[in-house]
């Protein structure tokens, strides 16, 4: 188990006991976190689980495949610490782990 | 109002599964009409992702958008579908004689028997990005589609993407306004390879403009546009 953190657009707080394995997105639904539409299942064909990595975590979570940026091109109001969470795996090292869920999806 | 169309079944939505209904409906001896907002058949799957691969199609391990939205199209062909794209449904009743009625925004009126609602995640719309104050520009200014190039004749264009659809603009558009500019948000392209290879030839002629960057501004009065403020990894700049 891993903990992370998702922060709902009004600022609401959900703290989740992840499985490794997982992904951030199967989390925010399974805990109902309110912004996060997931609407393709995670299979990286739309952009509706995006969220913005908290400025600390950008390094550790890593960057998009291109397969995922084009579908960032997608996405409602993109910043540099843009990903799709149905594209980031749960592991040892995102332990703490914060994302921001955007103000709405595409 | 026009002479209301007869038919046996509407369909609302010409994605895979309004598509197949033709079939299935077809095997009944009925008639089908269709209505779509998009100008071609296959939904979200021709729009959205027509080169990528699906893998939860029956009996097909692998298939595009675009090659599902053809097969289906071959196979309903026989039940000769009547489709009617560009229009969103925007009226339904029933009528005294047991018939319903479907409107179109175009005002057409279909009766049938019975009506499919195949509408998926509903129809396209515009996706409107988060740019202050756009509301004012759009359709005077703003669009997002392009019905008739002609309308863009003499005009200083920026073109906001990094689709098949901003390129292929770019590229048309490029011998009829008066400038061209593309802006994206990346210096990479889901567009097909050749049109971002055309779009950097014509760069390199000096015929069109591309920046790295966001829509952060507009700037104009009465509806009117006269720059856009692009945010890139190099600051802002003002593009007339």
């Amino acid at each position: 188990m891993t903990k992370i953190t998702l922060v709902a657009f009004d600022g609401t707080r959900f703290d989740v006991d992840a499985v490794n394995g997982s992904t951030v997105m199967e989390n925010a639904i399974r805990n109902s976190v309110p912004g996060i539409e997931a609407e393709c299942g995670g299979a990286c064909a739309c952009a509706t689980c995006h969220v913005y990595v908290d400025e600390a975590w950008t390094d550790a979570v890593g960057t998009p495949q291109p397969m995922e940026e084009d579908m960032l091109d997608f996405a409602y109001d993109v910043r540099p610490t843009s990903r799709l969470s149905c594209q980031i795996k749960v592991r040892d090292e995102l332990e703490g782990l914060i994302v921001h869920v955007p103000e709405r999806q595409a | 109002m026009s002479t209301p169309i007869e038919t046996d079944v509407v369909i609302v939505g010409a994605g895979p599964c309004g598509l197949f209904a033709v079939f299935e409906l077809g095997l009944y001896d009925l008639k089908c009409h269709l209505v779509d907002i998009l100008d071609r058949p296959g939904g979200q799957c021709a729009e959205l992702y027509p080169e990528k691969p699906i893998y939860d199609i029956p009996a097909w391990p692998e298939i595009s958008g675009q090659a599902l939205t053809d097969k289906l199209m071959e196979q309903i062909a026989p039940f000769k579908p009547e489709f009617h794209f560009n229009r969103m449904v925007s009226g339904f009743r029933k009528l005294d004689n047991g018939r319903f009625e479907v409107e179109t925004d175009e005002g057409e009126l279909l009766h049938c028997h019975a009506v499919v609602i195949a509408a998926g995640g509903g129809s396209f719309q515009p996706k409107r990005p988060p740019v202050p104050g756009i509301e004012a520009y759009e359709g005077s200014s703003v669009f997002y589609s392009v019905r008739r190039m002609e309308e863009f004749r003499g005009q200083d264009l920026l073109i906001v993407g990094g689709g098949d659809s901003a390129l292929d603009w770019t590229l048309n558009l490029q011998p009829v306004a008066k400038s061209v500019t593309l802006v994206h948000r990346r210096p990479d392209f889901r567009a097909a390879p050749d049109s971002v290879n055309k779009m950097f030839a014509l760069r390199e002629q000096g015929k069109i403009n591309f920046h790295v960057g966001q829509v952060s501004g507009l700037k104009g009065e009465g509806g009117q546009l006269t720059a856009a403020t692009v945010k890139g990894p190099d600051g802002e700049t003002d593009i007339p």
